[in-house]
């Protein structure tokens, strides 16, 4: 009976020694968790979450210096499926917003190129000191195009 | 004549229902006259959206092109009579999603003048199979069945494919609709006649013309037409009365017992399913040159005071053929297109009859079901189910929102046949949850692809960006260096230049 209970308890500590030395030193890829959280966010890269991009907030929100409930564009989806993959409490969403799209008055459009640059997704077209207007099907309602315009030509349509 | 034959393979679950047919069968189909106004929503089938090629205040012949899509995946649409565009706007149709679309409204001026087409074609054996399908697809032909899927990009689709067998769909297996029945009746020549074009342009041998046991009349007609014809190419083939054996993976299973997999079309299990009715309008296009702008409808149901199939041109609203039929009995209460288990429900009369009207229902109210109980979990609807799904299974993960869990079960192969609705004893509305559900899958879908591509661009941008400063920062270099290069005797030299000059200016 000796024999079983010492074949045993070395086990258990052979065991036991390998995985504290394997989390410890091995390294724990946290890539992997960072493109899976980053796979749930809707890649508006509106920044609205305060980090400059989807991906960034991802790092964070893995990193633990973010909370979960900083995406606006994602609503409670979102939220929730980040709460269900990182295992954290579905708080409130700190702000919502609906969809839209930004439009460009173009009658007003003075073609300084200002929206075209901050547009994260390149889905404004326009060159210098000619029209713009913004490619719908590609625009992720980031609003980061209205702020920049001198001459505020540019408007959110709600999609709907 | 040629007796039908019974060799049949097995479909799960399915129900009898009561037929309500023989109210609208008892009349010969009629020719509805041209209405005044006739209304054509611009995109009347399944696939990429049509755009109209004419203008407003535009006359039109009968059989002019008003409409059409740039790809083959769409079907023209055709000036139903001679008359004049009047507008071009949103008007209320019957479809699953939204409520209005745009529709090309024409005003007839009675003289239904046909467009003159150009010499007569050659006889449609001596053409090879792909200008056949480049013809049917002008015809602006699209399933008649409902679906409305365009029949040339079906037909190209299964070419691809190894068929062995071309299945006529007889099997008008929903209650009410009788239009099918009808059209083999009455026109059961052309019915075959489609099918020979139909087997040319597939180049296959083996047709099966397919009908539900209920249409002795249907059957009979067939079968002499088919008895004169000794083609031996074409068999008659009857199959009992279970809705829903009509569905279109359901009769391939049930005529040749093999299953189309999940997720598949029945090109995969080598056939191809085409209703009768299509089969009667590519034969009025290939031989008489008429493209699809009529079609055979029931008008039916206890709220219609004499219900009957008519033969109205597409674009006719629902209130005129109702009046054309001696209009609305008191009982009347809502209004069904397309039939009692699939149709849709809608509020206003004025939507048009399009391709895909087989039927148009007014019914008293029904009695109510009851109020909705919890799922008991009793398996009646996975009795019934065609598809063999667990609709009890799917409801709770719809309930729950689970996207993974409803795929994994085959929530997409449900076909909505409404069968688990009439069994359920808790008289819960699972199907129209699973459309519900289908829809937020499809939404679920579309999101993630419009994320990944504005991921893209993002990355896109982003690299674009480095790569501009890169580029920049190697100029700027380079500058700094032939700078250095020169020394600074060349500089002194260059600023003294600069200075001469603005002091002789």
């Amino acid at each position: 009976m000796w024999t079983a209970i010492l074949t045993i308890s070395a086990i258990a500590l052979i065991a036991g020694v390998a995985l504290s030395f394997a989390a410890r030193k091995l390294p724990y890829n946290e890539g992997d968790l960072v493109e899976r959280v980053n796979e749930l966010l809707p890649q508006t890269q509106c920044a609205q979450c305060g980090f400059p991009g989807c991906r960034p907030y991802a790092a964070a929100v893995v990193d633990g210096t973010a909370a979960i409930n900083l995406c606006p564009p994602g609503g409670e989806d979102t939220l929730r499926r980040l709460a269900e993959l990182l295992g954290r409490e579905a708080i409130p969403l700190a702000k919502t917003t609906a969809p839209a799209v930004a439009i460009i008055d173009e009658s007003l459009c003075i073609g300084c190129t200002h929206c075209r640059n901050a547009c994260p997704v390149d889905a404004i077209v326009g060159a210098h000191q000619f029209m713009h207007t913004i490619i719908a099907s590609e625009c992720t309602g980031c609003e980061l195009c209205v702020a920049p315009c001198p001459v505020d030509c540019i408007s959110m349509r709600p999609l709907t | 004549m040629t007796a039908p034959t019974f060799d049949l393979g097995t479909l799960h679950g399915g129900l009898r229902l009561p037929a309500n047919k023989s109210s609208s069968t008892k009349m010969p189909i009629l020719d509805m006259p041209i209405p005044s106004q006739l209304v054509l929503p611009i995109t009347q089938h399944v696939g990429d959206p049509a755009h109209p090629v004419v203008g407003n205040g535009e006359r039109v012949l009968k059989g002019q092109l008003i409409a059409e899509s740039d790809t083959s995946l769409g079907a023209p649409v055709h000036a139903p009579t001679s008359g004049k565009v009047v507008a071009i706007e949103p008007w209320p149709v019957a479809r699953r999603y939204g409520n209005n679309a745009p529709c090309i409204i024409i005003e007839s001026d009675g003289e239904d003048r046909p467009i003159e087409r150009a010499e007569s074609a050659p006889d449609f054996t001596s053409l090879p199979p792909e200008a056949l399908l480049s013809q049917i697809l002008h015809g602006g032909i699209v399933g008649l069945g409902g679906a409305v899927f365009p029949t040339a990009q079906k037909l190209m689709q299964a070419r691809t494919c190894d068929l062995s067998y071309l299945i006529l769909n007889g099997v008008e297996c929903e209650p009410y609709i009788s239009c099918d029945d009808m059209l083999m009746r009455e026109r059961a020549a052309e019915v075959v006649s489609g099918a020979e074009i139909l087997m040319h342009a597939l180049q296959i041998d083996d047709c099966c013309i397919v009908v539900e046991s209920d249409k002795p009349e249907a059957l009979h007609a067939l079968g002499d037409v088919l008895g004169e014809l000794h083609d031996d190419r074409i068999v008659l083939k009857q199959v009992p009365t279970i809705y829903p054996s009509g569905g279109e993976d359901q009769l391939v299973q049930l005529v040749t017992n093999r299953e189309v997999p999940s997720g598949g079309l029945p090109s995969d299990a080598g056939c191809l399913v085409q209703n009768v009715g299509t089969a009667a309008a590519i034969h009025d296009w290939v031989i008489d040159h008429e493209p699809l702008i009529s079609r055979i409808t029931t008008i039916s149901g206890d709220g219609v005071a004499s219900p009957m199939n008519v033969r109205a041109r597409i674009g006719t609203t629902v209130a005129d053929a109702i009046n054309f039929v001696g209009g609305y009995t008191d009982r009347a209460e809502q209004l069904i297109i397309g039939g009692l288990m699939t149709g849709k429900s809608v509020t206003t009369d004025r939507v048009p009859l399009v391709k895909a009207s087989n039927c148009v229902l007014v019914l008293s109210e029904a009695p109510s079901p009851g109020p909705e109980l919890p799922c008991i979990q009793c398996g009646e609807c996975a009795t019934v189910c065609p598809v063999q799904l667990l609709p009890q299974q799917l409801f709770w993960y719809a309930c729950a929102d689970d996207e993974k869990k409803l795929r994994a079960y085959g929530l997409t192969d449900c076909i909505e046949c409404g069968c688990c609705d009439l069994v359920c004893p808790s008289h819960i509305p699972l199907t129209s949850d699973f459309r519900m559900a289908k829809g937020r899958i499809r939404e679920l879908a579309d999101e993630k692809a419009r994320a990944a591509r504005a991921r893209k661009r993002f990355e896109a941008r982003n690299d674009r960006l480095e790569r501009e400063q890169t580029t920049r920062d190697a100029e700027l270099a380079l500058q700094k260096q032939s700078a250095k290069q020169a020394g600074p005797a060349a500089i002194a030299e260059i600023l003294k230049r600069k200075r001469q000059r603005s002091e002789n200016e």
